[in-house]
């Protein structure tokens, strides 16, 4: 028994040493396509038939930006491509090669999202690989309880609150559901819908009635809602039990709902509210570090990330859509053609909205969440005065922009210097 | 080789390792709590302390291990006294008590949603025997105690089997004639517990409170499972502030006050368990 | 070794309990099992059953053997290698940490020496620190010389983790062991080493087998510092679970049962071992 152990030993020890080996592959760092199922779509479909191979590796976020500060520390590194979110790939706008030089020649990326790629610099920082946006999904069944007179794609905040109410009287418990769980994203339809749509700011008027008025609604909303709602990350799933039957969320976060069970979905527009249909769309770009082993290699990954086959293969894999003008085929999976329709009816009705992610916050972009998620979790689940909190929370948002000197962005109006918080 | 330079000789390597891939890397993390651009602050503190979920996350995870730990402990003793009674069957038991030593707190935490879950098992029993109508919701953020409880269950579930597994290495090494003469004198099954085994295994109980409780102040996976952000831990909210804030200073100071809490803990278990003999760790 | 001392069994038989207490003692045990066993039996339903059931209310609790979501697993590319990963840096976690650790318990157990207290206290440091914060700096360390992405840099950092169990479980285990019955060893003519070998290490092989068992089970469980640190020789967790919190329902289960699976068939293994030692411990 002992010497078995020691051949053992000294057999794990000698191949412990040496089994590291050269790996020519590019490394593409996301922290994208995380879940499973869309991590084994993006190595079998999306990345396979890149010359050379793809080591596809998504990430949570710890690691995510642990081993980018830790390559950016050192200077040399694994990674080549690297793909997040805006907010994440401007916490490291240093750290990456100008992408101006890679050859987009045929393909026609949106000039906004060119622009959000440039971090305000005159370098392309990063291209703009998806997007995708947040819309309300419900099951049919609940149609039925529909306020009078309301129109599902086009309604407004109280008549999603009187739905919301018809539901949990008529059926007995509460039937709205939020992402408000540890990864949910909440956060975003506070800045990017609920406070633009009564505000029209997302960050000026933090603290103003017309605010005050907003969570307000947001409260009345919430005795309507499921409370199991501060577990739910992804409505999809609350959806498909049958706990919630009328949602908002992530498009990419509502596709298995409709994946498994087309027939008892419906999609639509986000609410619109007295100053208009708020929206924020949600962009994730592509970078290469200035570490990457073979920067060449990886500007060819990106342009070949650009390519419109590439582009549509995405879309299949991920549920986010093309920045490109890729054209969309025919045979679209189930969740593609009843969340695209509703993402399209949202950003071209008459009363549209855009709210943007936010821009020039840097590292300090998820304090900037926390704000939102605070006053939240002060306001409708803590039960505090709401003036008070929003006064409180005001002056952190204050701080956080004067720290950072970033200028307003839509819906906000223009500023000299950093964005004013009323 | 002396008995001056044996123990130096013995814990060389150990320390050398901790120092190496632990304490270097750490006085780097512990220095950022306690510095702002090179000079020496206490504001990460005070911005720690004064956020409005620092001192119920403090609470929170003081409490939940000041109550799983001990009834870990009882149950532990009580698995442990089982297995010293069984014949035949005893390696089969000691397995399946062994088995969650294996399992991870990830995976813990979604056989515990799982259960506890709107359309979960626990529902799915409840209803089928018809206890209840529709089914229950228990982890909402109302029901702070029910998550509370569901939070013990799994960690009881999950962690009891190390503190076991120490107790009954620690038994084995009681010299049975202990009990015989136990036995002579008159000691029914109770008093040979409380007078034998329970001195007998002290080391073995100290170890295992000592592991316990400073694993118990880090818990977090099974946490964020079953209660989200509603029941906040302070592990939780050092991941929070380092990985979506971006403020690794506040971050590292969170991490010192679990570490303080730590120790703390540990001091008092040394002190109150005292080995005999100068065996003190 | 262990065929003649497996049989040995504790002294107190269960004939001098009263057959209520008898009855009594057996629900308990039964009860102390099923408390174990169901949450691994639910976890092993809704692995089997296909995602509609996962989703589906009221549960049966019945498995309607649907492979898919096993079979998903499966078939990922590199899941072969990957797993090779985490049971090579987990044997060479528990070589480690025994290695490094058992010296340092025995040391604590029977010396009395200036800087003691100082090294119990850099030892339950280790363990009182959330890793995820040291491993910047580690993952810069191992970049600069060299030890990134390789089983033994893993392997090094999750044998600073097991450590702390190795020093503590062993140093409680020789403590138990009368120091007379050493001396008695020398008296006998055998030196330090001798006696440590013929009278102390059978006696202490039940705390280091337990302790070699959390080394292996941490090193294999562990997800950030591996996600971290081995970029192209990824481990299993770090290659398919670390995003399980947020893949669909249906593959958690599936995702949870192959982190388990693994650990159940090696405790499984060297469990008639371990036994066998607890066996021998019982003079």
């Amino acid at each position: 028994m002992r010497r078995t152990l020691k051949t053992l030993a000294i057999a794990a020890l000698a191949i412990g040493l040496t089994a590291s080996t050269a790996n020519a592959q590019v490394l593409f760092w996301s922290n994208q396509a995380v879940p499973v199922e869309e991590t084994q779509k993006m190595r079998e479909q999306v990345l396979k038939a890149f010359p050379g191979g793809v080591d596809f590796q998504p990430q949570e976020p710890g690691p995510f930006i642990t081993r980018i500060q830790a390559e950016t520390e050192t200077g040399t590194g694994a990674i080549g491509v690297v793909g997040g979110l805006y907010g994440d790939l401007a916490n490291f706008a240093d750290s990456w090669v100008d992408l101006s030089d890679v050859d987009l020649s045929g393909v026609a990326v949106s000039p906004a999202f060119l622009e959000l790629g440039k971090f305000g610099t005159s370098e392309q920082k990063f291209l703009p690989w998806m997007q995708a946006n947040y819309v309300m999904a419900a099951n049919k069944q609940a149609l039925q309880y529909l306020p009078e007179g309301a129109d599902v794609n086009n309604l407004t905040y109280d008549q999603v609150i009187a739905w919301a109410k018809n539901l949990a009287e008529q059926t007995g418990s509460p039937k709205f559901g939020f992402p408000a769980g540890p990864k949910g994203l909440k956060h975003r339809f506070f800045q990017g819908f609920l406070l633009p749509a009564f505000t029209g700011s997302e960050v000026t008027k933090f603290r103003s009635a017309e605010a005050e008025q907003a969570w307000g609604k947001f409260k009345e909303l919430w005795q309507y809602t499921n409370p199991a709602s501060t577990n739910y990350d992804f409505m999809q799933e609350p959806l498909l039990t049958g706990d919630v039957w009328l949602a908002f969320d992530h498009i990419a976060r509502l596709s298995e709902a409709f994946n498994q069970k087309p027939d008892d979905f419906v999609a639509f527009p986000a609410p619109s509210g007295p100053k208009g249909r708020a929206f924020m769309p949600v962009l994730a770009g592509i970078a290469v570090p200035k570490s990457a082993p073979d920067v060449a290699k990886s500007k060819e990954l990106i342009k070949y990330m650009m390519q419109p086959e590439t582009q549509v293969a995405t879309l299949l894999a991920t549920n986010f859509f093309p920045t490109t003008d890729a054209a969309l085929p025919a045979d679209l999976p189930a969740s593609a053609r009843a969340l695209g329709p509703a993402v399209q009816a949202m950003t071209s009705s008459p009363d549209a909205l855009p709210a943007l992610l936010p821009v020039g916050l840097g590292d300090k972009a998820g304090q900037f969440n926390q704000v939102y998620i605070d006053a939240f979790e002060r306001i409708v689940l803590a039960n505090q005065d709401v003036r008070q909190v929003l006064d409180q929370q005001a002056e952190t948002l204050r701080q956080l922009m004067v720290t950072t000197g970033a200028p307003c962005w839509l819906p906000d109006a223009p500023s000299e210097g950093p964005c004013p918080v009323e | 080789m002396n008995s001056k330079t044996l123990p130096y000789l013995l814990l060389a390597p150990a320390t050398i390792f901790l120092v190496v891939f632990f304490l270097w890397p750490f006085l780097q993390i512990a220095w950022l709590a306690f510095s702002t651009d090179g000079g020496f602050t206490m504001q990460h503190f005070q911005t720690m302390a004064s956020n409005w979920k620092f001192w119920p996350t403090f609470w929170n995870t003081v409490i939940l291990a000041a109550v799983v730990v001990p009834l870990q402990l009882v149950m532990a003793l009580a698995m442990a006294q089982v297995v010293a009674k069984l014949k035949s069957t005893r390696n089969t038991v000691l397995y399946i008590f062994t088995i969650p030593l294996g399992l991870s707190d990830l995976a813990a935490g979604i056989i515990w949603l799982a259960i506890f879950e709107q359309s979960g098992f626990l529902n799915s029993m409840l209803v089928g025997l018809g206890i209840v109508e529709k089914p229950i919701l228990f982890l909402g953020y109302q029901n702070l105690w029910v998550i509370f409880i569901a939070v013990i269950l799994a960690e009881l579930w999950r962690a009891t089997a190390i503190v076991m597994v120490i107790l009954v290495s620690g038994m084995g090494l009681i010299p049975k004639e202990y009990y015989e003469a136990a036995e002579v004198f008159g000691a029914g099954p109770w008093k040979r517990f409380v007078k034998v085994t329970l001195p007998m295994l002290r080391p073995s109980i100290q170890t295992a409170l000592i592991l316990r409780t400073i694993a118990a102040f880090e818990v977090f996976a099974v946490v964020v499972a079953l209660g989200g952000t509603t029941l906040p831990v302070l592990v939780g909210e050092t991941f929070n502030w380092q990985f979506a804030l971006n403020d690794r200073n506040v971050a590292a100071a969170f991490a010192l006050v679990i570490l303080a809490i730590s120790i703390a803990a540990t001091l008092v278990f040394l002190r109150v368990l005292r080995t005999p003999k100068g065996a003190t760790l | 070794m262990s065929g003649a001392v497996a049989t040995a069994d504790k002294p107190r038989a269960v004939s001098d309990i009263g057959s209520a207490g008898k009855f009594l003692f057996w629900a308990g045990v039964v009860l102390l099992c099923a408390w174990v066993l169901v949450p691994i039996y639910l976890l092993a339903v809704n692995t089997l059953s296909s995602p509609q059931q996962v989703t589906a209310f009221p549960k049966t609790g019945v498995p309607s053997f649907d492979m898919g979501s096993i079979q998903f697993f499966l078939s990922f590319e590199g899941v072969l290698k990957a797993l090779w990963n985490s049971v090579l840096v987990a044997v060479l976690t528990m070589i480690l940490s025994i290695a490094i650790g058992a010296p340092a318990g025995y040391a604590l157990s029977r010396f009395e020496f200036p800087g003691k207290a100082t090294f119990r206290m850099l030892v339950l440091m280790t363990r009182a620190f959330p890793l995820p914060l040291l491993a910047l700096p580690i993952a810069v360390m191992f970049i600069r010389i060299g030890l990134d992405d390789t089983p033994i840099g893993l392997a090094l950092v999750h044998t600073t983790l097991a450590i702390p169990f190795a020093v503590l479980i062993t140093f409680s285990i020789f403590s138990g062991i009368p120091l007379e019955l050493e001396e008695a060893a020398w008296t006998l003519g055998c030196n330090r080493l001798q006696a440590f070998h013929k009278v102390v290490l059978p006696l202490v092989l039940p705390g280091i087998t337990a302790s070699a068992i959390f080394a292996f089970t941490i090193s294999w469980n562990e997800v950030f510092a591996a996600s971290v640190l081995t970029v192209q020789n990824r481990t299993l967790t770090a290659f398919l679970l670390q995003s399980l919190s947020v893949s669909p329902l249906h593959l958690r289960f599936a995702g949870g049962a192959a982190l388990v699976i693994p650990a159940l068939i090696f405790i499984f293994a060297v469990r008639k071992y371990m036994f066998a030692m607890w066996g021998i411990a019982n003079r």
